[in-house]
């Protein structure tokens, strides 16, 4: 039994059940296609994650964002500026207590190169409803290049427990069609 | 080395069993149960709260309930059982007295002290910073103390079961190659080490700064050493809870492995492998190379699922092979459906196999693709599948033990039978569906650790899916079951280990089939399994997973580009 020193005590020079055999070689192999297909996903696949990232202190992620937000502003809401930068641009959001700041406004079918950091805790930028997560740290700057593919307005939730104002942490994206010019 | 010790011998199994043992065994078990309790009533109220029409604590309420469920389920109530699951497996099971009870019971009073010290700080109020206790959030000094001091106790406990492994060594209490759930547990117990070292280098430099000693800690560095210790954690979990599903099978049906050689080759690739497993908690963190991901969230190359995978053939097998050997052979699956369902031993034991693969294995998988994480990583569907691994798996397959621990280790009979045999049920289908229900929330993008998702104090608030809400909901109704089958597991065990009928010697009820145990301890691996049930049941499994893997796939591929 399973409880008690196997009967024969060179166990090891048994032979395995066939069924057995089989079932292995099937989990093996299953094991590297799952292994691989992110590997091709890599080549063949859109939604890859850039290892892009930098050291940065919190004073001069704010000073780029500040930039930008003074060059592309458009408008306010509820207190947050709305930037539109132009396509291609570099773009800068900051997670801080308790919120994503600024709120962008972006052309659909353009990609841009989303740079995100903390300036205090770790937060989790969760971009609803695409369901986009992402882990973002203080001290560390990660630079992504998205391309919205669909129109409308955009939640971003923080996702990573930031402390008592955890839930009110949320901030906004547009995205907008520009008759794909 | 003196051995004055006075034992017994079971009159059912024919165990011999040492008094430094049993008391050891004991004093884990009920302190893990009355954790369990604690933690229990905590997670019902974190459930209450997300359930939108009932929102039941205020948020600075909700944080700290959820630290405090976090760390007296996940860590007190799993790693107490742990050590009596331990010691059983090593003093009982090889018939030999514990190492060192001094030191046994040295380290069951620093995990209680630590336990305490831990729970005052968190219930003081300034210490919600989550099991994880990710910096810079900061606790008080106290809450990183007492989780030092119940590591350290845990430490000391696993020595003495290697210690324990060395007497029976010595002493000769056994022959050959010690049993397969002695070896799991073993397993268990060397990736511990490896786990409560990795706890210690991250949570001693924390400490120092919760006090001023030490200025900063990298995030990220935080991150990648806790999970080493937060992941390892969990697959001394798998090896315990799997090495409990052949006990179980073993005591219950006299099932025997299928194979020797593939069971424990099986449990020495989470030795092997599992310690990059820390990778699968980083797939979207900045800065790390997607090479480094890939290898270490699969492990190699699944290695380590690989191993869970053969255990998902070989535990049903053993059961099947022993129910043929019974004359159960009609057909597929005579051999389960004449299974002792009315024993919650086994039922507890097999619901948990079922749901641990089908439920937790799979999802656990498909969130570890680096891509995929993508599209789950820190939403809710995180904590659904880790209440299919955890509890689902581990919790009830622990549960399932106890009833076998009640007339073996306690001598008292199961109190309230009735009770005892829906119990696993009733558990199982509340925990099928707080996983399920938390899961399919988090496809849609509900975040876990989250008050508030209708976000009513947020300045720009955002609107999620009715069907989210809904499903949260049906969570919190699952909840309710799943705590009233916590409640009346708690009630059989607390019941029959302090008021049940006193078994007294010669009048033991088996809890096996009544065949002569010395018998049984002949039996090494199987000679001539054949089990068609179980591939049929491995089969359906297999579909399963290929069809869930490629769906996820197909989500991902519909969200946004990006590179
Ligand atoms: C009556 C049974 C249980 C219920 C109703 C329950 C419910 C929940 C809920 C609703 C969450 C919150 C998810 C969130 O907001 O992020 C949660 C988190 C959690 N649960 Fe449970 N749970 C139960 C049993 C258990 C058990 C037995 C364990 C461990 C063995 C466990 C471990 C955890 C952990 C580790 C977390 C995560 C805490 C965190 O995010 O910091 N739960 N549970
Ligand atoms: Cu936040
Ligand atoms: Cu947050």
């Amino acid at each position: 039994m399973s409880v008690t020193p196997p009967k024969n005590k060179l166990w090891w020079n048994e032979p395995i059940p066939k069924s057995e055999l089989v079932w292995v070689i099937i989990a093996f192999v299953w094991g590297l296609i799952m292994f691989f297909m992110m590997i091709y996903w890599h080549v063949y696949g859109e939604q890859n994650l850039s290892n892009e990232a930098y050291r940065i202190t919190a004073e001069e992620f704010t000073v780029k964002t500040e930039a930008m937000v003074e060059k592309y502003q458009v408008r306010e809401e509820s207190g947050y500026p709305v930037v539109r930068p132009p396509p291609g641009e570099d773009i800068y959001m900051i997670a801080r207590l308790w919120q994503w700041w600024p709120i962008l406004e972006l052309e659909k079918g353009q990609s841009y190169r989303l740079h995100l950091s903390s300036l205090d805790w770790m937060h989790g930028f969760s971009l609803q409803p695409v369901n986009i997560n992402l882990q973002i740290h203080p001290d560390y700057e990660m630079v992504i290049t998205i391309t919205p593919t669909t129109t409308g307005e955009f939640g971003i939730v923080c996702n990573e427990y930031c402390g008592i104002g955890h839930h009110t942490m949320l901030g906004r994206m547009y995205v907008v069609d520009n008759g794909g010019a | 080395m003196a051995i004055k010790e006075t034992y017994r011998t079971c009159q059912t199994t024919g165990l011999r069993v040492y008094k430094s043992a049993e008391d050891l065994i004991k004093i884990n078990a009920v302190v893990a149960v009355v954790f369990l309790l604690v933690g229990g009533i905590f997670g019902i109220m974190v459930a209450l709260t997300r359930w939108k029409a009932v929102h039941l604590l205020p948020a600075d309420w909700f944080y700290l309930a959820l630290t405090a469920h976090g760390i007296n389920l996940l860590v007190v109530w799993i790693i107490f059982f742990e050590i009596a699951v331990m010691y059983f497996a090593s003093a009982v099971l090889l018939g030999c007295r514990l190492a060192t009870p001094r030191w046994a019971w040295t380290g069951f009073a620093l995990m209680l002290i630590g336990a305490i010290i831990t729970n005052v700080a968190v219930l003081q109020g300034d210490s919600s910073v989550m099991f994880t206790s990710y910096v810079p959030l900061m606790a008080a000094p106290s809450f990183y103390v007492g989780v030092i001091l119940f590591a350290v106790g845990a430490l000391i406990g696993t020595f003495v079961f290697f210690g324990t492994l060395v007497v029976a060594k010595n002493e000769n209490t056994y022959e050959g190659s010690v049993p397969l759930v002695t070896f799991g547990a073993t397993v268990a117990a060397i990736i511990a080490v490896f786990t409560i070292a990795s706890g210690a280098i991250i949570l001693i430099p924390t400490f120092l700064w919760s006090i001023g000693y030490v200025n900063h800690i990298d995030t990220l560095m935080y991150r990648t050493i806790w999970w080493a210790f937060g992941h390892s954690s969990q697959q001394i979990n798998v090896a315990a809870h799997i090495s409990i599903w052949y006990l179980i099978a073993a005591v219950t049906l006299g099932a025997k492995p299928l194979s020797e050689k593939v069971s424990r080759g099986a449990f020495l690739l989470y030795i092997l492998f599992l310690q990059l497993a820390s990778a699968h908690h980083l797939l979207v963190d900045p800065g790390i190379s997607s090479e480094w991901k890939i290898f270490n969230t699969s492990y190699a190359i699944y290695l380590a699922v690989l191993g869970s995978m053969i255990h998902g053939l070989t535990v049903p097998g053993s059961i099947e092979a022993a129910q043929r050997k019974k004359g159960y052979t009609n057909g597929l699956f005579e051999w389960l459906r004449k299974a002792p369902w009315g024993n919650p031993a086994f039922s507890g034991m097999f619901i948990s196999l079922i749901l641990f693969g089908f439920l937790g294995g799979i999802s656990g998988v498909v969130m570890g693709v680096e891509q995929i994480n993508l599209i789950i990583h820190n939403t809710i569907y995180v904590p659904g599948h880790f209440h299919a691994t955890v509890v689902a798996g581990t919790t009830l397959a622990f549960m399932a033990v106890t009833y076998l621990l009640i007339p073996l280790i306690f001598r008292r009979e199961i109190m309230f039978p009735k009770m005892a045999q829906a119990q696993p049920y009733v558990f199982g289908l509340g925990v099928t569906g707080i996983s399920l229900f938390m899961m399919g929330a988090g496809t849609m993008g509900v975040p876990r650790r989250h008050w508030d998702i209708s976000q009513a104090d947020a300045v720009l608030p955002y609107d999620f899916p009715g069907v989210a809400n809904l499903l949260m909901g049906l969570n919190g109704m699952s909840a309710l079951l799943a705590g009233l089958g916590g409640a009346m597991f708690i009630l059989v065990a607390v019941g029959s280990i302090f008021f049940g009928k006193k078994i007294v010697d010669g009048a033991e009820k088996p809890v096996a089939e009544p065949e002569d145990a010395a018998v049984l301890s002949k039996y090494g691996s199987e000679e001539h399994p054949a089990v068609p049930g179980t591939l049929v049941l491995v089969a359906v499994f297999f579909i399963t997973f290929v069809l869930y893997y490629y769906v996820n796939w197909k989500y991902l591929a519909e969200v946004w580009p990006l590179r």
